[in-house]
């Protein structure tokens, strides 16, 4: 859902961007997919991944079953369809022989008239002269052919149907796990992390691993079966043959080598201009107003042209190099046809190969081929899918936050006291931050926190609410210490407003209802009420069910503001924590905002971070922060005359020019 | 698609030519190696002639050869034109966009015109350098060809298998496609739920919602994994059931090709090359049928891309334009302007007039909705008034080149947006032959001197995109220096210094009170303390001018602005 801030607040300082900055954040946020990464420990991670597997292990190995026999049936096909092809050659060579003559008898009459060759072919076949193609051996044969092949497709209709399961379930058993430890982290962790890193990780990762599990472990099994299977029948066939098709693996391989680290350079270069056109395409459009009032437009179209012609270079140059594996491979498949048309010729007509098997043989040689480039691209993509995996790993290998103490204190009816007890806290070991602080709030009393922007502001909020723990001394609420009680009996005694404005896509209704376990609608339409949100909500066609969109069209930011207090009184919190800064709010939802702001605040403790002078004037205890430091503290009467930080603050608000002012 | 294609494909015609010829010969060469190995079988094996084998052997390694070099010309025209293709489609798109005003971009929208200058133009780029879109269909039908030719009686099999395989996965396609889109949609959603839980963790856990998000989430990926085991299982029968049907084929034909020879209406070394093209024609129509999917998402993003070309900008510069009086003064008048967006039933902005002076510092105030951007952006016509006139020194805007307008005017919008590369290059942006000692003297009226100072390399340290390396107030710093930098005639602020806290935003209309001191400032504002001592303050309300005064003057006669600084400052404030 929508929310106002760009900059997370009150965190320590992030680590420095991932090269690529803003939209590299994503891969694939132009659609366009990052070339695979390579795993840091890539037999740990396939280690882990496999034992993710083993709640499958029984399912995986009747796949394996199912596989083997489909491969196996599979690879019988070609050579006795061959045998097929024989009974029919035997055929047409008998009905060419005279009649009433033995094979024997034939072959000694050709060798007699000088057609050794022909003799040689004879004697190797099963002939009876005079006789035309068996078709009864020949429907035999091909029935089991028929049959094989069916029973073969069916295993591997099954084997894909059993592998689709095991991967979508341990996906969705990963997808679960990494939900649940995202709940467990500290908020540390989102803090130093880029959103979009972490993002990444938890989506396109974990896609990228469900694409890899359901292409790989099929295909990698039938394809290294299949390979074996078939060399061992070419072997059986021809061993001369076999080692002629042999050569062209080796050679496939050092040509597709050859031109992928080519093309790869390409490739590298054409992703860069890819990812410098892009970029200026769309600083240029979202910026049109800027480009058009500064009259940048030409300047703009002159940066593009380069880049663009840049883009074309390298990738019609990588495109080409690329594109010419396949008619490479191609040709080394046709150099391999014609070697065995005429080799495998050559030795029908001596006898020592039969029709049949060379063209068994020209089947198993295409049969050959593509599982191969088959394996060659699930270790590719084995990599990638590995790579992820480490990466979600990483992730939930995450200490985790400290979990609630052992035996937590019952907190009865919060009155919202608040005291601070000597407290310290910094994020980071060298940089000082809260030290020593005292601070005694009484319920129903509000304290004011000014200052410039700066992290210093979310940072009582991140301590008061437990978000990060301090670092020695106490925070007590209504005299107990805020870490003997659970997070959750804590928090719930808080209510938030904040200037980023988190509201989810569900309805109105929904998004109030957050504030409690199971309102009742009157409790929900109250707090409306109660928020001057009412009125609003009921000019909308839906009305409360109206379903907050993505881009929150449908309402403004100022109305977003109003919903969410009036999810802070449907929490009826003891404590209330909020933020003013109300930028582009028009005058009169402002309006409203304050005066529900106020009603909100009335009996309750409130830690408010002031932009309204009103507020801050009328606070018992107003904390000036500067840089994450308190610096001043007093009523607004004590400040001003302190004559420090606070009065030159609120004196600049009516700074005065001579000739009056801007 | 079939315009955008002709259109865009005309300069390249030659080389498309010579890709289909250089196709068709690959593809010819292909389906005559079968043809050459049934000669060898039916006259040199049967025949017993070695040579023969031999002779017709060195044949089919020239084809070989032939087809090989073919087929590697065939890539590089066809990767040529595609790319020029794509980079002209581009160069277009962009080239058109730029002409646009403010209008036409909104109504496409930013992010979309990316979008269709990024991605559909690599959807109908891709497509094009598909060498197999004209390969599989010949090779499909000059395969059909080749098998008749051997003999019509046994490609009357055809007649049933093509059909069948073409049936099967066309089924599949469209089972497919949607289920596609299900599922894609789905991941969306739960990519969405994730990215609310990421960006609302503090309210998420202040509230104690974690286990109501864990159960929004387990749904979500429930529904997900259940479409998605319905597409993987479609596929797991769609690969087998295809070679199925490839298998059987070849049994039949065994079959059938065994009576037809023992007829001896067929020789047997045809029936070896038959079984050849019946492989190469059913790979063929399965990879024309696989492409036809991606033909209708291509011509999707065809029809997106035609719409961004076909659009044209309604703000152009006039034929003739009118001379300037004398030099350039910095008077703006608005002369009951009236702005209506194209078939709204109600107007932004109607019967507003003012003038504002060199000199003179104005400001607009009202609520939200009230107008006031609209306003500001009629100034440097981002876009045309629907009814009255915007004057600059006396002459319509439309009648001035947008060129001249726009180098009077120094604009800071709301959104203070800075572009990727370095601190200078932003501020040239404003205007591009600024000094070094200009870009320093603009910062420090900014208030930005002592940041970029301290940045490295000052005036030439870098900006990431949208500025995302400095802060919001430091942002909107820089904003307002590549304004002044510009030292236009007329200034126009939009909001631009709601991200400041008061101390800096009070020293910086200090200094640019002094900078500005002899042109027209005109400021929209929302915190009323920065405009209280305006020279002229203009208070809209629901598009209408309700008051023009100053503060004073205001405060007594106009409910509206009474109401307004009432809400944000308390009685004794005020006075």
């Amino acid at each position: 859902m929508s929310t106002r801030t760009a900059t997370p607040t009150g965190g320590p300082s992030m680590p420095p961007r991932r090269p690529g900055g803003m939209f590299g954040g994503g891969p694939g946020s132009l659609g366009m997919t990052l070339p695979p990464e390579k795993a840091r420990d890539f037999s740990g991670s396939l280690r882990r991944m496999g034992a993710r597997l083993r709640p499958e292990r029984v399912v995986i190995a009747g796949v394996m079953v199912l596989g083997v026999i489909s491969v196996v049936f599979a690879i019988l096909g070609p050579k006795l369809l061959g045998t097929a092809t024989n009974i029919i050659f035997d055929g047409v060579v008998g009905k060419q022989l005279p009649p009433g003559v033995t094979q024997e008898q034939a072959v000694q009459m050709l060798r007699a008239s000088g057609n050794n060759l022909q003799a040689d072919m004879l004697a190797a076949m099963h002939v009876v002269p005079g006789e035309g193609v068996d078709f009864t051996a020949l429907a035999k044969v091909l029935t089991l052919v028929a049959a094989l092949y069916l029973l073969s497709s069916l295993f591997s209709w099954a084997q894909n149907y059993l592998m689709a399961g095991v991967t979508q379930r341990t996906i969705y058993r990963l997808r679960e796990e990494v939900d649940v430890k995202l709940g467990r982290l500290p908020l540390r962790y989102f803090d130093t992390h880029a959103r979009g890193d972490l993002l990444s990780r938890v989506t396109n990762d974990i896609d990228n691993i469900s694409t890899t599990l359901q292409q790989t472990l099929t295909q990698m099994i039938t394809s290294v079966l299949t390979v074996i299977g078939v060399l061992a029948m070419m072997v059986w066939i021809s061993p001369l043959l076999s080692l002629i098709s042999l050569l062209t693996v080796p050679l496939s391989f050092a040509v597709t080598m050859l031109i992928a680290r080519r093309s790869q350079r390409q490739f590298v270069a054409q992703w860069e201009w890819t990812g410098r056109l892009n970029g200026h395409v769309e600083e240029m459009y979202t910026g049109h107003d800027l480009v058009k009032v500064f009259g940048h437009q030409a300047r703009a179209i002159e940066e593009f042209d380069v880049a663009n012609e840049q883009m074309f270079q390298s990738s019609f140059k990588a495109q080409f190099i690329s594109g010419i594996i396949q008619p490479a491979m191609m040709f080394i498949a046709n150099l391999n046809y014609v070697a065995i048309a005429v080799i495998g010729g050559l030795r029908v007509a001596t006898g020592a190969m039969s029709l049949g098997d060379v063209q068994a043989f020209i089947q198993y040689s295409r049969q050959f081929t593509m599982p191969i480039t088959q394996i060659a691209s699930i270790t590719n993509l084995l990599q990638s899918g590995i790579a992820s995996a480490e990466r979600v790993f990483e992730l939930l290998d995450e200490p985790e936050e400290e979990p609630d103490t052992e035996h937590p204190k019952e907190l009865t009816a919060a009155r919202g006291r608040i005291t601070f007890e000597r407290v310290s806290f910094r994020y980071e070991p060298d940089e000082p931050l809260i030290e020593d602080l005292n601070l005694e709030v009484a319920p129903g009393q509000s304290v004011a926190i000014v200052g410039p922007t700066g992290a210093g502001k979310t940072t009582l909020v991140n301590l008061l609410m437990r978000f990060y723990e301090i670092d020695s001394g106490r925070i007590l609420l209504d005299g107990v210490d805020s870490q003997d009680l659970t997070r959750d009996d804590l928090r719930r005694t808080f209510g938030m407003v904040l200037q980023d404005t988190w509201l989810f896509g569900g309805t109105i209704r929904d998004n109030i209802a957050y504030g409690a376990q199971a309102p009742t609608d009157d409790e929900i339409l109250a707090a409306a009420r109660a928020a001057y949100v009412d009125h609003f909500v009921r000019t909308l066609p839906d009305s409360y069910d109206t379903v907050l969109t993505d881009d929150a069209a449908n309402v403004s930011a100022g109305e977003q503001q109003l919903l969410t207090i009036a999810r802070a009184f449907l929490a009826d919190p003891a404590v209330l924590i909020l933020d003013e800064a109300t930028s582009s709010v028009d005058t009169r939802t402002e309006v409203l905002i304050q005066k529900a702001m106020n009603r909100l605040r009335v009996g309750r403790t409130s830690f408010v971070i002031a932009h309204r002078l009103s507020t801050v004037r009328h606070a018992d205890i107003i904390l000036v922060l500067d840089h994450g430091r308190i610096i001043e503290r007093g009523t607004h009467p004590d400040l001003l005359a302190a004559g420090g930080f606070y009065h030159e603050l609120y004196n600049s608000q009516f700074l005065e020019a001579p000739e009056g002012a801007l | 698609m079939r315009d955008l294609l002709t259109r865009f494909l005309q300069p390249y015609r030659k080389q498309l030519a010579i890709v289909v010829v250089l196709l068709l010969l690959q593809a010819i060469g292909n389906l005559y190696l079968p043809s050459l190995n049934a000669d060898i079988i039916n006259n040199g094996v049967v025949k017993g002639d070695a040579a023969y084998i031999l002779r017709v052997g060195a044949l089919m390694l020239v084809v070989t050869l032939l087809v090989g070099g073919c087929a590697v010309l065939g890539v590089y025209f066809s990767a040529q034109t595609a790319m020029a293709l794509g980079r002209d489609v581009r160069g277009s798109l962009f080239r058109n966009v730029e002409s646009f005003s403010l209008r036409e971009l909104n109504q496409f929208g930013a992010p979309s015109l990316i979008t269709r200058n990024t991605n559909d133009v690599q959807q109908v780029q891709m497509l094009l350098g598909l060498t197999m879109m004209i390969s599989a269909p010949l090779m499909a039908v000059g395969g059909v060809f080749m098998a008749m030719r051997e003999d019509v009686q046994l490609s009357a099999l055809l007649l049933v298998i093509i059909p069948l395989m073409a049936a099967v996965v066309g089924l599949m396609v469209t089972r497919a496609v949607p289920l596609f889109r299900s599922m894609q949609r789905k991941i969306d959603r739960i990519n969405g739920v994730l990215r609310e839980n990421l960006s609302g963790i503090r309210v998420i856990r202040a509230f104690v919602r974690t286990d109501f998000e864990q159960r929004r989430f387990a749904e979500a990926n429930a529904d997900l994994t259940a479409t998605a085991l319905s597409v993987t299982r479609l596929f797991a029968i769609a690969l087998p059931s295809l070679m199925l049907i490839m298998n059987l084929s070849t049994v039949a034909i065994v079959w059938f090709g065994g009576h037809l020879v023992d007829n001896g209406q067929m020789p047997i070394g045809n029936l070896t090359a038959f079984l050849s093209y019946i492989m190469l024609i059913l790979t063929s129509v399965l990879m024309a049928v696989m492409m036809l999917i991606m033909v209708p998402r291509a011509a999707v993003s065809a029809e997106r891309i035609q719409q961004v070309l076909d659009t044209q900008t309604a703000i152009t510069d006039p034929a003739v334009p009118e001379l300037a009086a004398g030099p350039a003064r910095g008077v703006v008048e608005f002369r009951d302007v009236e702005f209506r967006y194209p078939g709204a039933e109600e107007s932004v902005l109607s019967h507003v007039s003012f003038r504002l002076e060199p000199g003179q510092f104005t400001a607009v105030v009202g609520s939200t909705g009230s107008g006031k951007t609209t306003l500001i952006n009629l100034i440097p016509r981002l876009y045309d008034v629907t009814g009255g006139a915007v004057l600059l020194d006396g002459r319509d805007l439309r009648a001035m080149p947008q060129a001249e307008v726009r180098g009077t005017i120094g604009f800071v919008p709301q959104r203070s947006m800075l572009f990727a590369g370095t601190v200078a290059a932003n501020l040239r942006f404003g205007r591009a032959d600024a000094t070094d000692e200009q870009m320093w003297h603009a910062l420090e009226v900014a208030q930005a001197r002592e940041f970029v100072a301290e940045m490295p390399g000052g005036l030439e340290a870098p900006v990431d995109q949208g500025g995302a390396n400095v802060s919001g107030g430091q942002r909107q710093r820089l904003a307002i220096a590549r304004a002044i930098v510009r030292r236009p005639r007329v200034y126009v602020f939009d909001d631009s210094f709601s991200a400041l806290d008061f101390a800096t935003d009070a020293r910086l209309r200090a200094a640019l009170k002094s900078e500005t001191h002899d042109a027209t400032v005109v400021v929209v504002a929302q915190r009323v303390s920065s405009i209280m001592h305006a020279d002229q303050i203009i208070v809209l309300d629901a598009g209408s001018v309700v008051g023009i005064g100053n503060h004073t003057d205001l405060m007594s006669e106009c409910a509206t602005y009474r109401e307004i600084v009432f809400s944000q400052l308390s009685e004794d404030e005020v006075a």
